[in-house]
């Protein structure tokens, strides 16, 4: 299964993407941003980072590279998308997902090990899982609070679109502590903390992590 | 302003030059007059003005940093020395190390985001000049008073520039220290670390040789920051009274950086350039007048083609505009259009603005003027060298003679009360408010980092290879004596290295002093070189390279000596090392070395502001065995955990311990009160599966290391003798301290 980890410029966890896509036992591709050209892949990954600096907005400019039209294309299509910290701000940005992520409520960025319940089981990024089950990764962002009115919190909620939740103190004012949601269709995931950096326990918290990865191969078997 | 060429400098000879507010003294601007034959036009003025500062030309300290070369170990481990932008070091396995520390002091002072932000972006330009990828970064960090009005002012703003400009650069910040002292109120310090790693066949060097091969400006666009940043700033102490000085500190874009870092590396990779050299301090004049002395000293510039951000600056400013992310490139003509492309696909700004030529000035042209015209060495080698006058201060006697007067525990009620003061105690508490604010994970090769007693970072994912860094500095004891301060400083990083069973293997060194013009400090100065030179000579240890940061010193009042000492290791295995504390019951903790009754420069004589007494001696023979007792610990899994005592001793080190894992221990101690306080060097403690006490009384013995066993691993509490203290409060004290006092 061939899993595309796209490069925008300023992109800084690609590698680390591919690693863990390599750890689960899938190959990984590089996308470039600017070639519109997906080669062949069967999903895709946008990784964290500060993609054009985070200059605009978060996400903003990156929702415009070339890469992302035949992305959006095939998300659209049911193509599995994950997209993790400044991956979850670009689907924000182009309307994959609802809602929006801005500055965490202490104004810090902010690096810890963090707890997560993980609340949905059914997309093609998190079936790795137990329904309610705890898992500890990487959380790092400046830019990471979860927002969105009270009519689409709402219906996540209702629609069980919430797939994991912060456990405990809230990290960064996420709305319901919301760490990560799903698209309807539960092929386009957001996520702001880091399952990538938790791949093993010698370089992260634990190996909580690689779920999300032999998830979606699993999601492509079928 | 009339462009001042070479032609009307030899037709006006006596034209009143600016020399003075450039910061050259009267015998330096006549030495330049007599170099050049004639008077220096202003943008030569310009360039030597900022290669000559004491910043750039080090020539208050050179006559004593010549030691490191005097004294310099015989080793096949050091690939490239001192004198290039970073030394290299062979770590095994074809891979190279590259890794240096420089300070960015005074601009942080003054802004302190930026200052500290492009203190990192500098530093890692360094590192990734010499060919190398950047993998870590380390910031040893020092401010005034905790509770001072300016340190809340200056520490939340350096702290987020630290975290604002790495994280962005996508680099782990795997360490450093946060120290608060009176004298660093007005004068933070603000050094970095940064460590890269290449194979050996990917070393680059400053050098412009190659007749007919292009000069290549790449990066970003020059602009009006940090113009006689330099000069006004780094050279020059502060004067409470004097006008802000902020327009002169850069301003830092660390986006820029890291594409210009992925930009750099496809260049490397397929070879294309002959040499390079990033722009930091004195930017262009430092560049081009380096890279022209490192060939045949040949070159012609085209300033004017020059990418500027801003179009009214004059030649003199562009020479001396200090803008960050830029990057000087000597490449091949055939290899010229490749370069351009990979630019491109990266949207770097690149310009060809020269070429190598076969003669022996740099000559430079504005829309086709000629500006400068000097035989470069001159210019980057060739300033004044001073031989300062030194004196012992009249301190150092009075406060030897010191008797301290400071509480010693013996109660329960003491013993726990004296804990938790150091526990909470800013320089001992709980630093996760600060290293929260970086990024550890990003490139998923960190094994250790902050509170770990060094940074740990894997270089190769199938061999497990890798490398560890610390950084250190116990300026108390400097203070107390220079001398053995420095070899102190330099032990305990080699020791935080081998804690975790890594071999130390190279040095690098960052020192911060007051001003050199004064005798004391410079002397001082002197001792501490003197003291790290033969340490390292004595440890095997080469040093590779290093920064000096003078006028440190607001008015009269100098900063403490500050030699930070930064000592890189290496680890056959990473999945081997032994981490720094337990997670379960039952094992037995030991303590290695002697203890003695070594309370002056401790942390508990500074909490009751007592600074005098005796330093400790440092014993380089007895740390090398206590070194390899580390490894050997490591290599034959004795041990399950180790950790370093330092400043706050027995007692901060337990504190951390315990509070790493939420695991408690038991602790029966003589002598309590100084077991606990006292600082004594060459210290750790170890905790063993009781089937390993064999195994370490024989390994102890065989490198005649003191063992003392004081107590076992479990419970939820820390208690040392009657005194219990339960991990919550314990941990409350810990880390509450910062939270309270920077929100």
């Amino acid at each position: 299964m061939k899993i595309g980890v796209v490069t925008f410029p300023g992109t800084l966890d690609d590698r680390d993407a591919a690693r863990a896509v390599r750890h689960a036992g899938g190959e990984a591709v590089a996308l470039w941003h600017n070639d519109a050209d997906l080669h062949g892949v069967d999903a895709v990954i946008l990784p964290g980072g500060f993609s054009y600096g985070d200059y605009l907005r978060c996400g903003a400019i990156s929702r415009f590279s070339p890469v992302m039209e035949p992305i959006i294309d095939a998300a659209h299509g049911g193509m599995p998308l994950l997209g993790i910290c400044n991956g979850f701000q670009v689907l924000a940005e182009a309307h994959l997902i609802p809602g929006a992520l801005t500055r965490n409520h202490e104004l810090h960025f902010l690096c810890r090990d963090q707890n997560l319940t993980i609340e949905n089981t059914n997309t093609s990024w998190t079936s790795s899982y137990s329904q309610g089950q705890e898992i500890l990764i990487p959380l790092k962002n400046g830019e990471g609070a979860y927002m969105c009115d009270d009519e689409t919190l709402k219906m996540l909620e209702g629609e069980g679109r919430i797939i994991a939740r912060y456990v405990g103190e809230n990290p960064n004012g996420s709305r319901n502590l919301i760490a990560g949601i799903t698209n309807e269709r539960g092929n386009v995931v957001g996520l702001m903390p880091h399952p990538e950096h938790a791949i093993d326990s010698l370089t992260g918290p634990s190996a909580d992590g690689l779920g999300f990865f032999t998830s979606v191969l699993k999601a492509l078997v079928k | 302003m009339a462009l001042d060429t070479v032609v009307l400098a030899q037709a006006n000879p006596d034209a009143t030059q600016p020399f003075a507010e450039l910061g050259l003294k009267p015998d330096e601007y006549a030495r330049i007059k007599e170099i050049l034959g004639r008077r220096p036009t202003s943008s030569e003025l310009a360039m030597y003005s900022v290669m000559w500062s004491e910043h750039c030309s080090y020539k208050s300290s050179k006559v004593h940093l010549k030691q490191f070369g005097d004294k310099a170990v015989k080793t096949d481990a050091l690939l490239v020395g001192i004198g290039e932008n970073a030394g290299v070091v062979d770590v095994g396995q074809g891979y190279a190390v590259t890794f240096k520390i420089e300070s960015h002091n005074h601009p942080s002072f003054i802004e302190p985001y930026q200052g500290a932000a492009t203190g990192v972006g500098g530093i890692v330009r360094d590192i990734l000049t010499m060919g190398a990828r950047p993998i870590a970064v380390m910031d040893p960090l020092r401010f005034g008073p905790a509770d001072a009005p300016d340190t809340r002012r200056v520490l939340p703003g350096i702290v987020a520039g630290v975290g604002g400009y790495g994280n962005c650069l996508g680099l782990p910040n795997i360490g450093g220290e946060v120290v608060f002292d009176e004298t660093y109120l007005g004068n933070p310090l603000v050094n970095a670390l940064c460590v890269g790693v290449m194979k050996h066949s990917d070393i680059k060097l400053a050098k412009a040789a190659g007749a007919g091969n292009l000069v290549v400006l790449y990066g970003a666009k020059t602009g009006g920051d940090g113009i006689g940043g330099v000069s006004v700033l780094a050279s020059e102490t502060f004067e409470s009274k004097g006008p802000a000085k902020r327009p002169a500190v850069q301003v830092g874009d660390p986006f820029v950086e890291k594409v210009l870092i992925e930009c750099s590396l496809e260049i490397f990779a397929e070879d294309l350039v002959v040499g390079i050299q990033d722009l930091g301090g004195a930017g262009l004049s430092c560049a081009t007048s380096e890279l022209a002395s490192g060939g045949s000293g040949g070159m012609k510039v085209q300033l004017d083609k020059v990418p500027l951000r801003d179009p009214s600056l004059s030649p003199e400013e562009i020479l001396m505009s200090e803008s960050q992310e830029r990057m000087c490139a000597i490449v091949e003509p055939s290899k010229i259009a490749r370069f351009l492309e990979i630019c491109e696909k990266w949207d770097v700004t690149v310009s060809v603005i020269g070429e190598v030529t076969d003669g022996k000035h740099l000559e430079i042209t504005w829309h086709g003027e000629l500006i400068v015209d000097v035989p470069p060495r001159t210019v980057a080698h060739d300033g004044p060298v001073y031989n300062r006058p030194l004196a012992q201060p009249a301190y150092i006697d009075i406060v030897a003679k010191e008797i301290l007067d400071l509480p010693i525990p013996s109660t329960a009620d003491e013993i726990k009360s004296t804990v938790l003061q150091l526990a909470a105690t800013p320089n001992l508490a709980d630093k996760s408010w600060v290293t929260d604010q970086y990024d550890r994970y990003v490139q998923g090769n960190s094994i250790q980092s902050q509170p770990d007693d060094s940074g740990m970072v894997r270089i190769d994912e199938k061999t497990h290879l890798g490398v560890a860094v610390a950084t250190d500095a116990n300026a108390n004891w400097s203070y107390l004596n220079p001398y053995e301060g420095a070899k102190l400083a330099l032990s305990e990083a080699a020791r935080n290295i081998a804690t975790a069973g890594a071999k130390p293997l190279a040095v690098t060194n960052c020192l911060n002093f007051g001003s050199p013009e004064d005798p004391g400090v410079m002397w001082q100065f002197a001792e501490s070189v003197r003291g790290l030179a033969d340490g390292c000579l004595e440890m095997g240890l080469p040093v590779t390279g290093g920064n000096v940061s003078f006028y440190n010193q607001t008015g009269s009042v100098a900063i403490l000596p500050t030699p930070v000492i930064g000592v890189l290791g290496v680890i056959d295995d990473v999945r081997t090392r032994t981490p720094m504390s337990f997670n379960r019951a039952g094992l037995d903790l030991y303590l290695l070395g002697e203890t003695f009754d070594d309370l002056a420069g401790s942390e508990w004589a500074y909490m009751h502001k007592q600074r005098g007494g005796i330093a400790p001696i440092a014993d380089l023979q007895r740390e090398m065995r206590l070194i390899d007792l580390l490894v050997a610990g490591r290599t034959k899994k004795i041990f399950t955990a180790a950790h370093d005592l330092s400043q706050g001793g027995l007692s901060a080190t337990l504190t951390e311990m315990v509070l790493r894992y939420n695991t408690g221990a038991t602790i029966q101690l003589e002598n309590v009160g100084i077991s606990l306080l006292s600082e004594t060097p060459g210290r750790v403690v170890v905790a063993i599966d009781p089937s390993q006490s064999a195994a370490l009384t024989q390994e102890a013995a065989v490198q005649k290391i003191a063992l003392t066993k004081i107590g076992v691993t479990g419970g939820d509490a820390l208690v040392i003798n009657d005194a219990t203290i339960s991990l919550k409060e314990l941990r409350e004290a810990h880390t509450q301290t910062f939270q309270k006092l920077f929100g």
